[in-house]
Formats: structure tokens, C-alpha cells, sequence
């Protein structure tokens, strides 16, 4: 009896905020189920019922696979470049020094600028005339003349991979630092008197306090590397020769470039199914590695 | 207490008789690139803003990448802007998806009889005119004089393979390592360069059934040329990921003996105070090919247009009408040139940019159109990855052409 009006009386307290939640996300997810299943245009927005044309068209097509592999590339190669980064980060910044705190703020501030403004910057440092990242490699003696970063297929996707490591790798780290200063000092100090060297230590007694901080870390990086959008749009809008082209960027220009609303509407379905996927197997391996600690 | 409230009372009054007074806003949508600077723009506006009180303009300025993209999702949404700029590429497209108004009645005979007969093409669609034109332009050969001298050459180049041979001559004696520099990343920038060499070679786009022939003859020697020039090592490589300003940076840094640019960059080079190439900035139409063309130029001008969700479509055709005025026109003519014929004859408007001016009489009248398709940015982001396929060497010319039309579905 308590327990039925203290259910009602939660729900009627949720109510404005279900409300405004299903506003926001269900009905536009709901309208974008629609519209992915016409030939809608952008312009003229009511179009003709195509069932899963668009779908399938979309995923048969080359375009498609290569944004869809230029994506997955990104999202392995940066998640885990600021994965081995960040937790080196954090070991380090859990040590006791001079200048620490200082350290640990310098770290937020990549991480507090504003993507479009961390990629401009980038693509001034990789600027094939006067950037900074040529004049270094060409003092050092690395390289012999000035290049073209952007430029290069070969290269362009890696400038762009270093370009959102620095930026994310301190939030890995943060997060990483706050998992390491729960590991009791006491555990270390035995695990010292008991004969553990350095990468002992690591393994067994600061990783099982870092695995599930770090899931979460890993979760929320690569969902976010699997939408990237703005760094690419800012530094090559998908080129040279679609070399950068990712999911986002195809969906962007299927639905506002080119005015193909509904093909558009499927493909963002797509990705939005894709990171749905990534979200579940890893809240699922969280729940195993959860167990096992 | 009663003071305050019918203090406050009569102060709600004024506001609102005072917004029902005096203004009607006009919301209007210009690019920050090339062309008029954008302190023109509002020089411009504050200008109309003086004579006429009653309106009031908010000017809004985007990259041209997203001048379109603004246009199109602005108009979806419902309250979009009263006027805004368009390119020769566009009318097509709003006309289908009726973004402008049609104000081919609204255009006088002294309007259609003062203005360039080539300008006209740039607001128009069949037969219908969508706007003004404003910024009449096409691509120029720049090169700098003081480098051409350096290396003896004593005339500026009259076809694309004397201009290959001049930069080699120029390579050669060491005086610039990448002779030439060019506005080719994977954005509309690399099918004007592009669609000026076909110009040059007699080429075309789409034949007359609107088929894709750009991978044949012409179309496909203008690639040829771009790729042969690039693997010479006599176009800057970094050609490849630069827009307009990147070429103009180049240029006005003296590190490259020619460019292809628009008209605004000859005199921000010329007499800009960033330039260290002040003085030695030559500027010709873009050569040709012997036997073919003794010049080439391809349509980048721009219009004016008033929007069909504009609720004020005469305010707004009043501004336009302003803005492509002779007299505006005239008064900013250092990086945009008037529509209007007889500007070209004004010694006003040609002091200081004389060769500008003879420049553009020649090349004005050759200029070649893209295609008008409503397709058009499709088609386009095809070619600009064919172009770059075939420059970083991943395709021929002739198979990333012919994968191109292809995929176009045209």
C-alpha cells in the first residue's frame, strides 16, 4: 500500500520531466525513423514511401564501407593511443613532486578547449608554409623539406587521430587519477615489502582499481570518436580525395549537401545503431569485469 | 508607488510605439571570402541604413563553404533571411526548391540594358531571373613581375604550356621552388580552377542532353595538365589542401611566380599591407591553348536574391536594388568589379587598377558556365575527388573522370 503510493507519487514527480524527455528525443527519433523511410528531400520535405530502400542502398554502397572503415580506423587508433596515454598520465601525476596540483590543472586545459577551436589550431600547426609541427621536423633533421600534412591520404588521418588524442588523453587521465588515489597506500606499501617490482604493482594491485573507471572512460571516448565531425570538417571536410571522409561527414552531406533528406535520416539511423551496439557490449563486458573485481 | 507604475507604464508605451514606429528588419546573408571584404559589406549597409531609417539590417557572414548549406536549412526551418548572396551555381537548385523569389518583373530596362549581357547568366534559370548579380568575377592569371624579370622572361604567359615552360625556367634558375600555386582542396575552389582549364581546352562539362562528357576530350586534358604540373614539381604541392586565402598567403608572401585567383586578390597583393610582392603583381586573363582559345575564364559571380519566406520582399528587393547600384559599385571597386558596362570606362573606377580593368573587359567576355544542373553540388563533390585521385596518383585522370560521371547518375 505505502510502497503503490510512494510508486505514484515518484511517477507523477517524473512526469514533467518523462514528458519533456520524450519531446526531446523520442519524437525527433521517431520523425527520423520516418523520414528514413522515404525519398524526402530537404527542400520539399514530404516524399515517397521507399520501405528499406534507402537502407540497403546505403549499405551496399562504397561510399558507405570506406566512411565506415576511415571511422572505425579513427575510433581504435585514437581510444586507444589516449587510453595508454592517459592511464601514463595518471601514474605519473600520482606521484608525489613539486608543481603536482599545477601539473593536474595544465592537464584539463586540451581538454576544456572547444573542439572547433582545438582543430583550427591543429590544422595551423600542420600548415604546409609556416606550421609549426614542419619547422620543428625540419630543425631537428627529421624531415628534408616542408610538407603537406592534410594533403597526403597517408597522412591526413593521422594528423587528424593526434590532433583528438590531445585534446581527449586528459580525460582518460583524469578519470584514471581518481581510480589510482583510491588504491590503498597500505595494499602498495605491502605489495613493496612483499617483492612486487613496478609492473607487478601495476597489474595487480592499481588495475583492478583502474579497470572499471577505465571501461567508463573507454565507453564515453569511443562513442564520441565514432561521431566525429567537427575536427574532420574543420581540417579537410573529408579530403584529400575522401581519404578523411567519416560517417558523419557522409551523413552531412547526404542530408544538407546534397538535400537528400531521407537516404540521410537512414544513414544517421546507422550510425546511431552502430554506437547503440558499442554502448551495449561494453556496459556488458563492464558487467563482467565488475564480477571479476 | 503610483509614479513608479505609471512611470513604468508609460515607459512600456514608448518602447512599443517607438518598434512600431520606426523600423522593419531586414535579415541578410553574405559571405566572409574573396570578393567584397566584409567591412565593405557593412560600409555598404550602414550607407542604406542612412538614407533609408526605417529599416534596419542585420548582416550575418559565413565561409562560402556554408553559404548554401545556411541558405537552404534557414529556409527549411521557416524564418530564414530576407536577402542573400548566391552563386552562379545555385539558381538552378532554388529555383526547383523555390528558395528565391522570381523578380524578373521587377527588373527595369535600364537595369538590363546597363548591366554586362554576360552578368545576367549568373541569376538566371530557365529564362527566369532569381536576383541581382553583384560580384562579377572569374579567375586571373596573377604572376609576379619581379620574378619574371629575375628569370628573362619578358611577357607573361599567352597559353597554359608557355606558362609550364615559364615556371620551369623559373624553377630551374632557383628563384621559386613551386612556381605555381593554386586553389585546389577537395571544395568547390578546385572545379573553378578546373573548369578554367577546360575553357582553355575547348572542353565541356555536360553535352547538350545534360550527359557527362567531362571525362573526354577537353575535360579530361584539363586534368592531364593539372596532374603533368604537379608531378613536374612546378605547382606547389600544397596546392592539394588550399582554398583562395592560402593562395593568396603564398602569393603575397613571394613564393610563387603565378597564381590563378579572383579578382579581389590583385589588390590585396598589389598595395595590401601584408603583401611583401607590393608593386610587382601583374594580372592577366587566364591564358589559353593554341589553336583552341587565346584566353579562358569560367563564371564565378555571385547574386543577390530575395528570399520567398522574406515577409518584407520589397524592403528587401529595395536593399538589393541598393547594393548592385552603380554607385555602390563604383565606390568599392578594389575587390569586386561593377556590373555595370560603362564602370569599365570610368577612369574613376580604373585609377590604380588599370590592368585590372584590362584584364577583366577581355576575360568578363569569355567566361564559361559549370554546369546548371539541380544536381549541381553532387556532381561537383565528384569531380573535386576525381581531381584529387588523379593528383595524389590513386587513379588516372581518365579513370577517376569516368568514375566520376558514373557515380553521377547523370
Amino acid at each position: 500500500m505505502t510502497s503503490t503510493r510512494t510508486d505514484l507519487r515518484a511517477w507523477a514527480l517524473m512526469l514533467p520531466l518523462l514528458v519533456v524527455i520524450l519531446g526531446v528525443v523520442s519524437w525527433p527519433l521517431a520523425s527520423t525513423v520516418h523520414l528514413s523511410l522515404t525519398d524526402a528531400g530537404m527542400a520539399a520535405r514530404s516524399g515517397n514511401f521507399v520501405g528499406l530502400g534507402n537502407f540497403t542502398r546505403n549499405l551496399g554502397s562504397g561510399a558507405f564501407r570506406a566512411a565506415f572503415v576511415n571511422t572505425a580506423w579513427f575510433t581504435a587508433v585514437s581510444v586507444s593511443a589516449e587510453l595508454v596515454l592517459g592511464v601514463l598520465a595518471a601514474l605519473l601525476l600520482n606521484q608525489e613532486f613539486r608543481g603536482r596540483s599545477f601539473l593536474r590543472a595544465l592537464m584539463i586545459l586540451p581538454w576544456a578547449l572547444p573542439t572547433v577551436v582545438n582543430a583550427i589550431l591543429w590544422r595551423l600547426i600542420y600548415n604546409p608554409e609556416y606550421g609549426a609541427l614542419n619547422s620543428a621536423l625540419y630543425q631537428l633533421g627529421l624531415i628534408d623539406a616542408y610538407r603537406s600534412w592534410l594533403g597526403q591520404p597517408s597522412s591526413a588521418m593521422m594528423a587528424m587521430v593526434v590532433a583528438d588524442v590531445w585534446k581527449n588523453f586528459p580525460l582518460v587521465g583524469l578519470i584514471s587519477l581518481a581510480a589510482l588515489q583510491s588504491v590503498p597506500r597500505e595494499t602498495l606499501a605491502a605489495a613493496i615489502v612483499d617483492g612486487a617490482g613496478p609492473w607487478a604493482r601495476f597489474r595487480h594491485v592499481m588495475l583492478p582499481y583502474l579497470a572499471g573507471p577505465l571501461m567508463i572512460a573507454i565507453v564515453l571516448r569511443t562513442i564520441e570518436a565514432f561521431k566525429v565531425f567537427d575536427i574532420v570538417w574543420i581540417m579537410t571536410r573529408g579530403g584529400p580525395a575522401n581519404s578523411t571522409r567519416t560517417l558523419s561527414i557522409l551523413v552531412y552531406q547526404e542530408a544538407f549537401s546534397f538535400q537528400r533528406a531521407g537516404s540521410g535520416a537512414s544513414l544517421a539511423l546507422i550510425v546511431t545503431l552502430v554506437v547503440m551496439m558499442l554502448a551495449v557490449a561494453y556496459v556488458a563486458i563492464m558487467r563482467r569485469t565488475a564480477l571479476r573485481v | 508607488m503610483k509614479v513608479l507604475i505609471s512611470t513604468a507604464l508609460a515607459g512600456a508605451f514608448a518602447l512599443g510605439a517607438g518598434a512600431a514606429w520606426a523600423e522593419t528588419t531586414l535579415n541578410a546573408l553574405f559571405m566572409a571570402q574573396a570578393a567584397y571584404s566584409e567591412a565593405d559589406v557593412r560600409a555598404m549597409a550602414d550607407g542604406y541604413m542612412k538614407a533609408h531609417p526605417d529599416i534596419k539590417l542585420n548582416l550575418e557572414f559565413v565561409p562560402y563553404e556554408g553559404l548554401r548549406d545556411k541558405t537552404l536549412l534557414a529556409q527549411g526551418s521557416g524564418q530564414g533571411y530576407d536577402v542573400v548572396l548566391f552563386d552562379v551555381i545555385w539558381p538552378a537548385e532554388y529555383a526547383t526548391n523555390k528558395i528565391l523569389l522570381d523578380v524578373s518583373d521587377r527588373i527595369t530596362p535600364e537595369m538590363k540594358a546597363g548591366v554586362l549581357p554576360g552578368a545576367w547568366t549568373t541569376v538566371e534559370y530557365q529564362g527566369h531571373k532569381y536576383g541581382m548579380p553583384w560580384i562579377l568575377d572569374t579567375k586571373y592569371l596573377f604572376y609576379n613581375k619581379a620574378m619574371l624579370e629575375k628569370a628573362g622572361i619578358a611577357e607573361p604567359p599567352k597559353t597554359w604550356d608557355e606558362l609550364s615552360a615559364q615556371a620551369k625556367i623559373i624553377k630551374d634558375k632557383g628563384i621559386a621552388q613551386y612556381p605555381i600555386v593554386w586553389s585546389w582542396a577537395q571544395a568547390e575552389a578546385v572545379i573553378c580552377d578546373y573548369a578554367t582549364l577546360i575553357s582553355a581546352y575547348g572542353g565541356k562539362f555536360l553535352d547538350d542532353q545534360g550527359k557527362p562528357v567531362f571525362n573526354e576530350d577537353g575535360g579530361l586534358k584539363a586534368l592531364e595538365y593539372m596532374k603533368a604540373s604537379m608531378d613536374a614539381g612546378l605547382t606547389n604541392p600544397n596546392s592539394k589542401e588550399y582554398l583562395e586565402e592560402d593562395v593568396r598567403r603564398v602569393f603575397s608572401n613571394g613564393e610563387a611566380a603565378f597564381a590563378l585567383n579572383w579578382t579581389y586578390m590583385y589588390n590585396l597583393a598589389n598595395s595590401g599591407d601584408d603583401s611583401k610582392v607590393k608593386g610587382q603583381v601583374g594580372v592577366e586573363p587566364a591564358p589559353g591553348v593554341e589553336g583552341i582559345s587565346k584566353v579562358s575564364a569560367m563564371n564565378g559571380s555571385m547574386g543577390l536574391g530575395v528570399t520567398t519566406t522574406s515577409k518584407n520582399p520589397d524592403a528587401a528587393w529595395d536593399f538589393v536594388v541598393y547594393m548592385t547600384s552603380q554607385k555602390t559599385q563604383d565606390a568599392y571597386a578594389k575587390l569586386s568589379l561593377p556590373i555595370w558596362t560603362s564602370s569599365y570606362d570610368d577612369p574613376a573606377v580604373a585609377k590604380g587598377q588599370e590592368a585590372l580593368i584590362a584584364a577583366a573587359k577581355v576575360a568578363l567576355a569569355a567566361m564559361f558556365p559549370r554546369p546548371e544542373t539541380p544536381k549541381y553540388n553532387e556532381l561537383s563533390a565528384l569531380i573535386q575527388v576525381a581531381i584529387q585521385q588523379a593528383l595524389l596518383g590513386s587513379a588516372t585522370p581518365a579513370d577517376a573522370l569516368t568514375s566520376a560521371k558514373e557515380q553521377s547518375g547523370l
